[in-house]
């Protein structure tokens, strides 16, 4: 029906971006249409391209630190946390306990605000009001709690090399234990706000489906990734910091649509709530910062870091040569691989569902483009 | 008094009608933007519009003042004529359904006998504006929400239509005035649930409100059909959509709840219009809750839930509606 002679004689160029609200940032879509349906969606990016690579070559490893949070700056701290465990890999400091677990905290927060942020933005891009204040609000006790601690919002420089910056005090304790039980109460508002309704149901089900080949194709990783059925999560198949201690599942979705993409990540959260739990429960006691030498030389050679970020698998790709500037640092960021997939899947789809698919990835642009 | 007396009393009755009829209008925007954003703040758990006068109450009368100091900008390469018509024929076709409105048993400008007819009529020229809004800005997205703004009020004005016939057959009138007067004893909400039902739902889309506001659809279509407006014309689209809510509501009142029927008041025949008023603006009410708690429907989900459901139902019910009449 899409090939109709009509249709063939009757397409014209649609550009969504780069100021597109559903684009969620400096995104530019060029659309070939024909009517309302999209016959070739084409991703253009570079609006925000900030050779964040390159800077990594030109100054000492250290230095490169508030860098790592300017990426994605929705979920900053695993992608602190990839970085100083590369280097740590790289020159084998030992990083106590008690920094690992902090880690792990505040990583899992993180992630939490970054899903609930998610949440909010992909219901408003299918055209919900409400859904995001109620986001913004929970997430808002997580940036209260991370900013007592880190001392930002939004784009942390909390780790460092063999440890983190300050130890946690009783009160970010007991202000993370409060909020796990008021987001637990929160879900359930949620569920009945968003997940059981129809229209939400009708806009999302048998949606934007990525086929487990397709997501594997195309290098997908994350919740995008999960949702189509493959269990694959950094924190379980290649373990790092102190995640083999905690318990929690890797939630999988059946299809691979839209709704299968949201399911995983609210669930997804509830089992970041149970990994802050058990790490609050089983806090150890120590030094939260290893000795380590104020000039960091990174021996000849490369390495390798990756890390389960809120959109997916993060890898840090060092070169060293001897000095303590890298020579060539290269990072692997989910976004752009999850959005590749985007010329293929929107294919004879209406614009809608392609508003819909795009929020259901969950793309961060700066990191794209970084 | 002599000048006076030679213009027929009539003419002079239309005028000051018309004028109260506007003022109310620009009234009924004022405060209809002020409820959105409250109620969308409290269901949002923040407390809306705080700064401007008590409780923000003044926030809106602000934000016309700065809407009507804005500069007429006309982007380049548009249809000039057509540009500027549009926000004037989305304001003047929604004005005039008020004349026929009983707003209570002596409070109405003119009383039609063709009352109804003349409110439908008058509710699909609105559409045009969108259509030369969407046309005349040579915007692609723009023409998107013209397009889909026709599509949508041709597939929900036929429901619309029929609903309001099921109540005609049953008082055997197009006056307003004789429909209220038919519900003195029971409300036609009792006797015609389905057709109310159809009428709300359709009157929602008619409207263009969420769940709904395809042609404005912002997360697809920026802002759809008004995307290159600002200023005054912007302002006049705005006040247009809040007054034709309200037309759709007081229709609504007035086939359905009863319209000025209520518990007996003094001077009940003039004061009918607190109860109207009260019937109105809980539909009102209805409205901006369900705009602020549901997504946006797809826009064949929406069609098909026109054609494949909305119009075969109310056929089913004006068919039940008349063999019962006749019985």
């Amino acid at each position: 029906m899409l090939e109709s002679d009509f249709q063939k004689q009757n397409r014209f160029f649609l550009n969504m971006g780069p100021q597109h609200p559903s684009t969620h940032g400096v995104l530019l879509i060029v659309l070939e249409m024909s009517g309302e349906y999209v016959l070739d969606p084409q991703p253009v990016l570079g609006f925000v391209h900030r050779m964040h690579e390159k800077m990594a070559e030109s100054r000492p490893c250290g230095g490169f630190m508030p860098n790592t949070a300017r990426m994605d700056y929705v979920c900053a701290l695993p992608y602190n946390h990839g970085y100083v465990s590369l280097i740590e890999r790289k020159t084998g400091i030992e990083v106590p306990k008690r920094a690992e677990y902090i880690r792990v905290i505040t990583s899992e927060l993180n992630r939490v605000a970054s899903h609930l942020l998610w949440l909010g933005a992909y219901l408003l891009d299918l055209g919900a009001f409400t859904p995001i204040l109620y986001g913004f609000d929970d997430r808002e006790h997580i940036l209260d709690i991370l900013e007592d601690i880190t001392g930002s919002r939004l784009t942390y420089c909390y780790y460092r090399f063999g440890g983190v910056y300050q130890d946690i005090d009783d009160k970010f304790v007991d202000a993370t234990r409060a909020f796990i039980q008021r987001l637990r109460k929160r879900f359930v508002i949620y569920e009945k706000l968003v997940t059981k309704n129809i229209i939400f149901i009708k806009r999302t089900e048998n949606i934007g489906i990525v086929s487990p080949d397709m997501a594997l194709r195309y290098g997908m990783t994350g919740p995008n990734l999960r949702g189509s059925g493959i269990a694959y999560d950094v924190r379980k198949n290649e373990p790092y910091s102190v995640y083999p201690e905690f318990d929690f599942e890797v939630p999988v979705g059946a299809q691979g649509d839209c709704l299968d993409r949201y399911m995983v990540r609210i669930r997804e959260m509830e089992q970041s709530l149970r990994i802050i739990e058990q790490a609050l429960d089983r806090l150890p006691e120590g030094p939260v910062r290893a000795k380590v030498p104020k000039n960091i030389k990174l021996s000849p050679g490369d390495c390798n870091f990756a890390v389960e970020a809120a959109r997916g698998e993060l890898s840090y790709y060092l070169v060293g040569d001897g000095t303590s500037t890298p020579y060539r640092l290269k990072v692997r960021v989910p976004s752009y691989s999850n959005l590749s997939c985007l010329p293929e899947l929107g294919r004879g789809i209406l614009l809608p569902d392609l508003v819909s698919i795009l929020g259901s990835f969950d793309l961060v642009i700066p990191e794209m483009d970084r | 008094m002599e000048t006076i007396s030679i213009l027929p009393p009539e003419l002079i009755r239309m005028l000051i009608a018309v004028i109260i009829i506007i003022s109310f209008l620009f009234l009924n925007a004022i405060m209809m933007g002020y409820l959105e954003r409250k109620i969308a703040g409290h269901v949002q758990r923040r407390p809306g519009p705080m700064e401007v006068g008590f409780h923000g109450i003044l926030q809106m009368v602000v934000d016309g003042v700065k809407l009507l100091g804005k500069e007429l900008l006309i982007p380049f390469n548009v249809d000039r004529t057509l540009f500027r018509v549009a926000p004037l024929l989305s304001f003047t076709p929604v004005i005039l359904p008020l004349l026929v409105i009983p707003f209570s048993e002596k409070l109405q400008a003119r009383d039609l006998s063709l009352g109804l007819i003349f409110i439908v009529s008058m509710g699909s020229v609105n559409v045009m504006a969108l259509l030369v809004a969407g046309w005349g800005s040579n915007n692609k997205y723009s023409m998107f929400g013209a397009m889909r703004a026709v599509a949508q009020s041709i597939a929900f004005e036929i429901p619309i239509l029929l609903s309001m016939l099921a109540v005609v057959l049953m008082c055997n009138t197009f006056s307003l005035k004789e429909i209220v007067g038919a519900q003195q004893k029971i409300w036609f909400v009792v006797l015609q649930p389905v057709a109310f039902l159809i009428y709300v739902i359709a009157g929602v889309a008619e409207t263009n409100r969420a769940p709904f506001d395809l042609p404005e659809a912002e997360s697809e279509l920026t802002a759809g059909f008004h995307t290159e407006y600002s200023g005054m014309g912007f302002s006049l689209f705005f006040i247009g959509e809040y007054t034709n809510m309200f037309i759709v509501a007081s229709v609504a009142t007035v086939l359905f709840l009863g319209g000025w029927h209520g518990p007996n008041l003094p001077y009940g025949e003039y004061l009918g219009v607190v109860w109207f008023f009260l019937k109105v603006y809980f539909l009102l009410f209805l409205m901006i809750m369900i705009r602020w708690t549901y997504p946006r429907v797809r826009f064949d989900q929406l069609l098909n839930f026109a054609w494949k459901y909305l119009v075969p139902f109310s056929f089913v019910n004006i068919l039940i509606t008349a063999v019962l009449v006749k019985l």
